[in-house]
């Protein structure tokens, strides 16, 4: 009778292990992959990208236009207008850190192509080649005000979609709307104060 | 600019003292041999800002506060 239930037993353990293991084996994965570091491959300091990041931000706010700026500070990215244009439409980009730059009509909200460009520091100071995100950001600012045609026949041009997602753009583009309203609205305020 | 910190400033001087201008002239010469660009962030008439971008040490405007070399673009992900 002991021994019938042992075998039963037995068989009960090994069947139910066969069931769980991939489980466990998914699960202590999925905790592996947690608790990995995410910059793998070089050596990274989350503090020192903190203070290269707060220099970028202080050498991009000395450089672009206050309205630049203040975009930049609330909304993550900045408009830059196109001069470009051969048939007088007025077209813009926003300027994303380390994400492609976005074409557009500003007066229709048609958005046109997305432009994927890098500044890689092949020098790798740090071991990495990539720049904090303002000074990304700065970099695409000036050389698109400095030289827009050599950055975008730099850049590798694709239909939207490709690596930033459309809604999103609409939506930045709509907070870009809402923003600028509020802005007048402000300056409306003070200047009647 | 440089990942990982950010700015750095390479040579300070004062263009109109002969000196320090060859030692600008120097360090410019270096950053474009590594193959950077350069840009001058300056006002254009309509007082709005934007960048000038430079390829020679001549084209840099006499009153330029600074001038930020950055790496050259790259055509990113296919």
């Amino acid at each position: 009778m002991i021994l019938a239930l042992s075998a039963t037993a037995i068989v009960i353990v090994v069947l139910l292990w066969e069931v769980l293991m991939p489980h466990v084996d998914e699960y202590l994965d999925r905790r592996r992959a947690r608790r990995a570091r995410v910059p793998g491959g070089y050596d990274y300091d989350p503090g020192r990208e903190r203070r290269a990041e707060q220099r970028a931000r202080s050498l991009l706010k000395s450089c672009v236009n206050e309205e630049e700026w203040a975009m930049y500070r609330d909304l993550g990215f900045i408009r830059v207008w196109g001069k470009a244009s051969s048939d007088g439409v007025e077209y813009a980009y926003l300027v994303y850190p380390h994400k492609p730059v976005v074409a557009y009509l500003p007066q229709t909200g048609v958005l046109l192509n997305e432009y994927c460009v890098e500044f890689p520091d092949e020098t790798r100071p740090y071991g990495s080649a990539r720049l904090p995100d303002s000074d990304d950001v700065l970099a695409k600012w000036m050389a698109l005000t400095g030289d827009e045609r050599r950055l975008i026949a730099n850049a590798n041009m694709h239909l939207i979609g490709r690596q930033v997602d459309p809604k999103q753009v609409r939506r930045d583009l709509w907070r870009l709307a809402q923003w600028e309203r509020q802005r007048l609205r402000e300056e409306r305020a003070e200047g009647v104060a | 600019m440089k990942p990982g910190h950010g700015e750095v400033v390479i040579a300070e001087g004062d263009p109109e003292i002969a000196e320090d201008e060859r030692e600008l002239v120097e360090a410019f010469r270096r950053q474009l041999d590594q193959g950077l660009w350069a840009a001058v962030p300056l006002e254009n008439r309509t007082g709005k800002r934007e960048a000038q971008m430079v390829k020679s040490f001549d084209e840099i405007p006499r009153d330029a506060e600074r001038v930020i070399f950055f790496p050259r673009a790259a055509g990113g992900a296919r």
